[in-house]
C-alpha cells in the first residue's frame, strides 16, 4: 500500500498531524504551503518519521495563480493521487474581525473563495483519474449562526454547503469529498483561547480523518462528542442561541 | 489580539505560579515575549515557573519536528519540544536510542539539555549533554546562536544544565546509540543495607551499563537504606528471542489520593513488602525498556498520590572523598527528621557532566521523595548542611527549598556560570522562579 497524499497547510496544527498519521502508514507525500523553509523542515520530519518520499512547494491560499502550478508540480511528482487534503486557513477571533475589516476581508476570502477556487483545481485532476479523495477542513464553527464565530463561521458554511454539493454531484464518478468538521482542538491557532469540554488533540483528529477517508465517510466531526454537542447546537431555538454565550 | 488569561503553571512536585503559557510551533517568534522555556513540565521544582506572577513562559511542545536523522551514524537534529517518547517511538524500531535517557519518558529535549539530565548508565555513559554536539539558542538580544564545543563555548557549556536562563533552546542536535535489540537483560538483587549497596552498585559498574537501587528510607537500624538493586545491559537478540518481555500499558490516576494515604505507617508497610517480596535475593529476566528505565511512566500522573500539597525530591551527590558511610549519615538524618519517604533512590556517578552547572559529581547520588509538609524547608535545610560538610550538591531540576547562600557554599561553579549569563543576558531577561530563589534575579 504506497497512498500519495498531497497536504495543503502541513507545517502546523492539524496539517500537521494529519501529514504525520500519512507518513507513519509508509505514504509519499507532496507538501503545499506559504514558506519555502518551514516546508523543508516539515518535509524532513516527515520523512524521518516514516514517509517514503515527501516533496514540497509553495503555494499560497491567499493567491490564487499559485494553485495550478502548485497542484501541477504534485501530481506530476507522485503520479496518481490517493487524496488531497486542505487544512490551510485563516482563523481570527470575532473581536479580532470586527475590529479589523481588511483582517475581515482576508479570512472570509481565504476560508471560502480560495478554499473553494483551489477545491476546484483539486477535483478537475481527481476526476481526470477517475478516483481519490479531496479532504478539507472546514469547521463546527459553520454548523450554527454563533456569537463567537459569525464571520469566520459564515465562511466555513459556505465551505461545507459547498463540499456537501461537490459529494453529491461527483461521488457516482469517483470523487470522495470529505469534510472535516474539528471541534475545539488544542493547536497554536486556538493558543490564549479558554478550551471548552471535549477539547481535542490534534493527533486524534488526524486518526478520524484517515478512517473516514478509509470508509468513505463523506463528512467527520471530531473529536467524536462533537457531533452529539453540534446536534443539539443545532437544534436549539433561535431564542435561546440569542442567549447563550457560545 | 487574544489576551490569554494566567493560570496555574505547576512543577511535577506540584509547586505551582501563576503564569501565561504561551504555545506554538515558532519558538523562534514567541521567544521574543518570553522570559522562560518550558516543556512537559517533568522538573520538580520551580524552574519551569515563571519568576513573578503572570509573566508569559513559552511551551514549547508544539515545537517537535525531527530537522534531520542519519540511521548510519544516529546523529539526529531535532526542535527543542520533541518528547523523547516520540523519539524513541520513531527510533525504537531502527534499534536506536538516546545514550543517556532520565527515569521518564515525558522529557523533551530542551529539558533533557537544560536540566543535563543523567539516567542509570551515569556511571559509563554520562549525562546527556555529553552527546549532545550542537545547540541552536535564541539569546537575550533576540539573535539566534548556534552553539557547540566549537562555538560559542562559553553558551553551549552555561546552557548545558543551565535550566534554561540562557536563553530559549530552540533546536538540540545529538548522536543517538545504536542498540542490539529494544529488551533488556536486567537483574534484581535484594541488599541489606545502604552501605552494601554502596559497595554493590561500585562492583556493578564493571559489568553492568545500568543500574540504580530502590531504598526502603524509613526501616533503620542495622537494616538501614534496605532495597533491591536493578542492573541492566542490553538483551541480545537471541535472549529476547528466547524469553520476549511483555508489553506494558501505562494506567492512569485520575484523582488526587487524600493526603493522608501516604502515611508512614502505609509507607512503612508498602516497603516491608516490596523488600521481603523479592525472593530470590537474585532473579534475572528479559524485560522491555520501560520497565528498566521508566518504571513510573507506567502510571500517568502519579505524582498525584502525594495529593494537591505536593512533594519534593530531595536529590544529592555526594562526592567519593566523602567517603564509605556518607550515604548512611544522610539516611540516618532523614530518619531522624522523621521525613517519611515513599520513593527514595541510589545511583553512583562516574564523572563530572560537561555544564558549567551540570549536577553529577564522581560518587554516591541519593534521591528522596518527600511530600510536603510544613516543616519540609526545615527538612531540606538540615540535609543541605550535612550535604555541604560532605562537600555535595544539590539537582536544580529537583530542588525547590534551597537557599541562595547554600547554593553558593555548594558549587562555586554559580560564578562562572554568572559571568557567562552577565555576557549574553546582562540584563537578566532569562529568568525563572528558581533564579530568582537561587541567584538573586529580580522577581
Amino acid at each position: 500500500m504506497n497512498e500519495k497524499v498531497i497536504v495543503f497547510g502541513a507545517t502546523r496544527g492539524m496539517g500537521r498531524a494529519l501529514a504525520r498519521a500519512y507518513a507513519a502508514r509508509g505514504a509519499s507525500l507532496y507538501l503545499l504551503g506559504r514558506n519555502e523553509a518551514e516546508l523543508a523542515r516539515s518535509a524532513a520530519d516527515l520523512v524521518a518519521r516514516g514517509a517514503r518520499d515527501c516533496g514540497y512547494v509553495r503555494c499560497d491560499l491567499e493567491d490564487a495563480r499559485d494553485f495550478a502550478p502548485a497542484l501541477d508540480a504534485a501530481f506530476s511528482a507522485l503520479g496518481q493521487v490517493d487524496v488531497v487534503a486542505v487544512t490551510a486557513g485563516l482563523f481570527a477571533t470575532q473581536e479580532e474581525l470586527e475590529k479589523d475589516r481588511s483582517l475581515a476581508v482576508r479570512v472570509l476570502q481565504a476560508d471560502f473563495t480560495q478554499t473553494v477556487l483551489f477545491c476546484e483545481e483539486v477535483k478537475d485532476r481527481l476526476l481526470g483519474q477517475r478516483r481519490g479523495a479531496l479532504v478539507v477542513f472546514s469547521s463546527v464553527a459553520g454548523e450554527r449562526g454563533r456569537k463567537p464565530v459569525v464571520l469566520y463561521g459564515a465562511a466555513k458554511a459556505g465551505l461545507s454547503r459547498y463540499l456537501e454539493g461537490l459529494d453529491h454531484r461527483h461521488r457516482a464518478d469517483g470523487l470522495l469529498v470529505v469534510a472535516v468538521k474539528p471541534g475545539f482542538v488544542r493547536t497554536s491557532m486556538t493558543e490564549g483561547l479558554e478550551p471548552p469540554p471535549f477539547a481535542g488533540e490534534p493527533d486524534e483528529v488526524a486518526r478520524d480523518v484517515v478512517r473516514a477517508v478509509e470508509r468513505g465517510l463523506p463528512e467527520v466531526y471530531s473529536p467524536w462528542p462533537w457531533r452529539y454537542v453540534m446536534g443539539v447546537i443545532r437544534a436549539l431555538p433561535r431564542a435561546v442561541m440569542r442567549r447563550v454565550k457560545f | 489580539m487574544r489576551a490569554p488569561r494566567p493560570t496555574r503553571l505547576q512543577g511535577w512536585g506540584r509547586q505551582s505560579r501563576l503564569g501565561i503559557e504561551r504555545r506554538g510551533e515558532d519558538l523562534e517568534r514567541l521567544g521574543a515575549v518570553a522570559r522562560l522555556s518550558r516543556g512537559l513540565g517533568r522538573s520538580y521544582g520551580d524552574s519551569s515557573l515563571p519568576a513573578a506572577d503572570g509573566e508569559i513562559v513559552l511551551n514549547t511542545t508544539l515545537a517537535d519536528r525531527i530537522l534531520a536523522f542519519d540511521e548510519a551514524t544516529g546523529l539526529v537534529r531535532a526542535e527543542a519540544g520533541l518528547s523523547l517518547v516520540d523519539l524513541h517511538r520513531i527510533t525504537l524500531p531502527k534499534l536506536m536510542f538516546s545514550p543517556v535517557t532520565p527515569g521518564t519518558q515525558f522529557v523533551t529535549l530542551g529539558g533533557m539539555v537544560a536540566a543535563d539530565v543523567h539516567g542509570k548508565n551515569q556511571h559509563t555513559a554520562g549525562n546527556f549533554g555529553d552527546h549532545v554536539t550542537k545547540l541552536r539558542v535564541r539569546v537575550a538580544d533576540g539573535r539566534v546562536i548556534e552553539c557547540s564545543p566549537d562555538e560559542h563555548p562559553d553558551l553551549f557549556s552555561a546552557t548545558i544544565g543551565g535550566m534554561g536562563l540562557t536563553g530559549h533552546i530552540l533546536e538540540v542536535e545529538f548522536r543517538l546509540e545504536r542498540i542490539p535489540s529494544a529488551a533488556i537483560v536486567q537483574e534484581s538483587v535484594r541488599i541489606a543495607n545502604v552501605d552494601e549497596f554502596q559497595e554493590e552498585l561500585e562492583a556493578s559498574a564493571k559489568e553492568w551499563p545500568f543500574s540504580m537501587g530502590w531504598i526502603d528510607a524509613i526501616t533503620g537500624g542495622a537494616s538501614l537504606g534496605r532495597g533491591v538493586l536493578y542492573r541492566g545491559r542490553w538483551a541480545t537478540p537471541e535472549e529476547v528471542a528466547g524469553s520476549p518481555p511483555r508489553p506494558r500499558r501505562a494506567a492512569q490516576l485520575p484523582v488526587d489520593f487524600p493526603s493522608w494515604v501516604l502515611n508512614p505507617a502505609s509507607i512503612r508497610a508498602f516497603n516491608a513488602l516490596k523488600y521481603h517480596s523479592h525472593v530470590p535475593r537474585v532473579q534475572r529476566r528479559v524485560v522491555g525498556i520501560e520497565e528498566l528505565f521508566y518504571p513510573l511512566d507506567a502510571i500517568h500522573d502519579w505524582h498525584r498520590m502525594y495529593g494537591a500539597r505536593g512533594f519534593t525530591q530531595y536529590q544529592c551527590v555526594l562526592p567519593r572523598r566523602a567517603g564509605k558511610g556518607s550515604a548512611r549519615r544522610v539516611l540516618t538524618l532523614l530518619s531522624n527528621l522523621g521525613a517519611a519517604s515513599f520513593l527514595c533512590v541510589i545511583k553512583d556517578f562516574g564523572r563530572e557532566g560537561r555544564g558549567i552547572l551540570s549536577f553529577p559529581t564522581p560518587g554516591i547520588t541519593l534521591a528522596i521523595d518527600i511530600p510536603i509538609r510544613p516543616d519540609t524547608p526545615d527538612v531540606v535545610r538540615a540535609l543541605n548542611a550535612l550535604v555541604l560538610e560532605l562537600g555535595g550538591r544539590v539537582y536544580l531540576a529537583k530542588d525547590s527549598f534551597t537557599t541562595a547562600d547554600e547554593l553558593a557554599r555548594m558549587d562555586p561553579r554559580v560564578e562562572e556560570f554568572q559571568r557567562v549569563r552577565e555576557v549574553w543576558d546582562p540584563e537578566r531577561r532569562f529568568r525563572s522562579a528558581q533564579s530568582v530563589r537561587l541567584l538573586g534575579d529580580s522577581p
